[in-house]
């Protein structure tokens, strides 16, 4: 088995238990009645290529099922003439239509019938269904819910359980290219899609992101050749290292400050550049290290804890720099 | 108040083509710097900026913004309107100024969710 199957199968475990019979069911059942000749039922059977069909009362009360198996039986009697009261099965194994698939399912298993009635709280015939029916149910829901989120979500959010070890972490890598603000917090976006699919909280997934999203822009904006982000994902904590290999910073304790920045003209239009993305990272994240070495490179390391004994305590700013 | 609301009051055009118009804004602010977006604004909320480059989008993607509504009738490149569309922000154009954008959606009962500088010790994520 594949890791896709084994992914899907439990997909489709799930969606037994999420769609209703009466999503997935035939309700324009054809029906018989008990007078009916047998005769009749050969005719009905071959022109609407079926192979078995309730039986109604007069009144309309569901009364018995004939399938192949008992035309054939027939047959062997040479008994054409009979009405179907003598052929018809009358232990009837039936379903509620607002059951899950999942009922239908285990009445399948357990009674190797091609095909089950299904009933209404009134137990009136509400239609039938069959293992067909149900493979193409399941189909169409797989195929409708593939693409979404959620199935995405639901997969990675058991990554960290799935996996035993002493220290698992997940670990994303983006490579920044310097002036593509056309291409600006796309990184930043697909980090905080992971985090939402691991399961991380809307609120860690936010100051996770508009940190990030600054510390890619700084990327964009200030170095010589582009940089990189590195981002670990653990179930305790979110490491981000955003660095680069030029040309460094003059003075970080003045880059720290509110409101200072080197940024030109073009990025201020772009609506940055206003000497508040590293403030605004510092609020966003729990522990932050700028380290800089003019004329080399910038690293900036944040760190974010998801386990609440930490979280917004003790924000530790922390820069240095070597000439 | 509900997104088809909003729209309304500000006289706005939607340009992107499907949007989720049961979307419930909580709030409004209004900048023209993403930095300022980003360190004040509370999620939820509409954005009034006249800033039409992609970013604004991808700030409103970090910063959980539920609308984006440029001001004074501008046109973005199709690069903001593509990334709009594709992540589901609705991006909406309205001919009037910000001044007046900000009060009549203030005086239709909007609250500001822009934090004031200095009230926030972290960034608003709780």
């Amino acid at each position: 088995m594949t890791d896709e199957e084994a992914e899907n199968i439990s997909r489709v475990e799930e969606l037994a238990y999420e769609i209703k019979i009466s999503e997935v069911m035939n309700a324009s059942t054809i029906t018989l009645t008990p007078d009916m000749h047998m005769s009749e039922v050969v005719e009905i059977f071959r022109k609407n290529r079926i192979s078995g069909a309730p039986v109604l009362s007069s009144t309309g009360n569901l009364v018995g099922i004939l399938s192949m198996e008992d035309l054939i039986r027939c047959l062997i009697d040479s008994d054409l003439k009979a009405s179907i009261n003598k052929y018809m099965t009358t232990k009837l194994i039936t379903v509620l239509n607002t059951d899950p698939l999942v009922e239908a399912l285990k009445k399948f298993v357990a009674t190797n019938y091609g095909r089950l009635l299904v009933v209404d709280k009134e137990q009136k015939l509400a239609g039938i269904i069959t293992k067909g029916d149900i493979n193409r149910g399941l189909l169409s829901a797989l195929e409708y819910d593939f693409q979404t989120e959620e199935v995405k979500k639901y997969r990675a959010s058991h990554l960290f359980d799935d996996i035993e070890s002493n220290r698992t972490s997940l670990i994303l890598r983006y490579q920044i290219k310097q002036g593509d603000f056309t291409h600006g917090g796309q990184a930043s976006s697909n980090i905080k899609r992971a985090l939402i699919r691991l399961g991380a909280s809307k609120q860690i997934a936010r100051r996770c992101g508009i940190a990030v999203y600054e510390a890619e822009m700084n990327l964009i904006i200030h170095t010589t050749e582009g940089g990189a982000m590195r981002v670990e994902i653990e179930t305790n904590q979110i490491t981000i290292d955003a660095y680069d290999s030029g040309p460094g910073i003059k003075d970080v304790q003045l880059a720290l400050k509110a409101g200072f920045s080197t940024a030109n003209e073009s990025v201020r239009e772009m609506g940055f550049g206003a000497g508040m993305g590293l403030i605004n990272i510092s609020r966003c994240v729990d522990q932050m290290k700028l380290d800089s070495v003019y004329g080399k490179g910038t690293r900036l390391k944040m760190r974010l804890f998801l386990d609440h004994d930490h979280s917004n305590s003790g924000l530790e700013i922390d820069s240095e720099e070597r000439n | 108040m509900n997104i088809l609301e909003l729209i309304s009051i500000v006289n706005g055009k939607v340009l992107i083509s499907n949007f989720d118009s049961n979307v419930e804004i909580l709030g409004g602010c209004g900048a023209d710097l993403m930095s300022d977006v980003l360190a004040s604004i509370e999620p939820g909320a509409v954005l009034l900026t006249g800033l039409c480059n992609p970013q604004v989008i991808r700030t409103a993607l970090m910063a959980d913004v539920a609308a984006v509504v440029l001001v004074r009738g501008k046109k973005p490149p199709e690069a903001t309107i593509t990334l709009a569309q594709e992540e589901g922000i609705p991006l909406i154009t309205s001919p009037l100024g910000m001044f007046e954008l900000c009060g009549r959606l203030h005086r239709a009962g909007l609250p500001s969710l822009e934090k004031e500088v200095g009230s926030h010790q972290v960034c608003g994520c709780e």
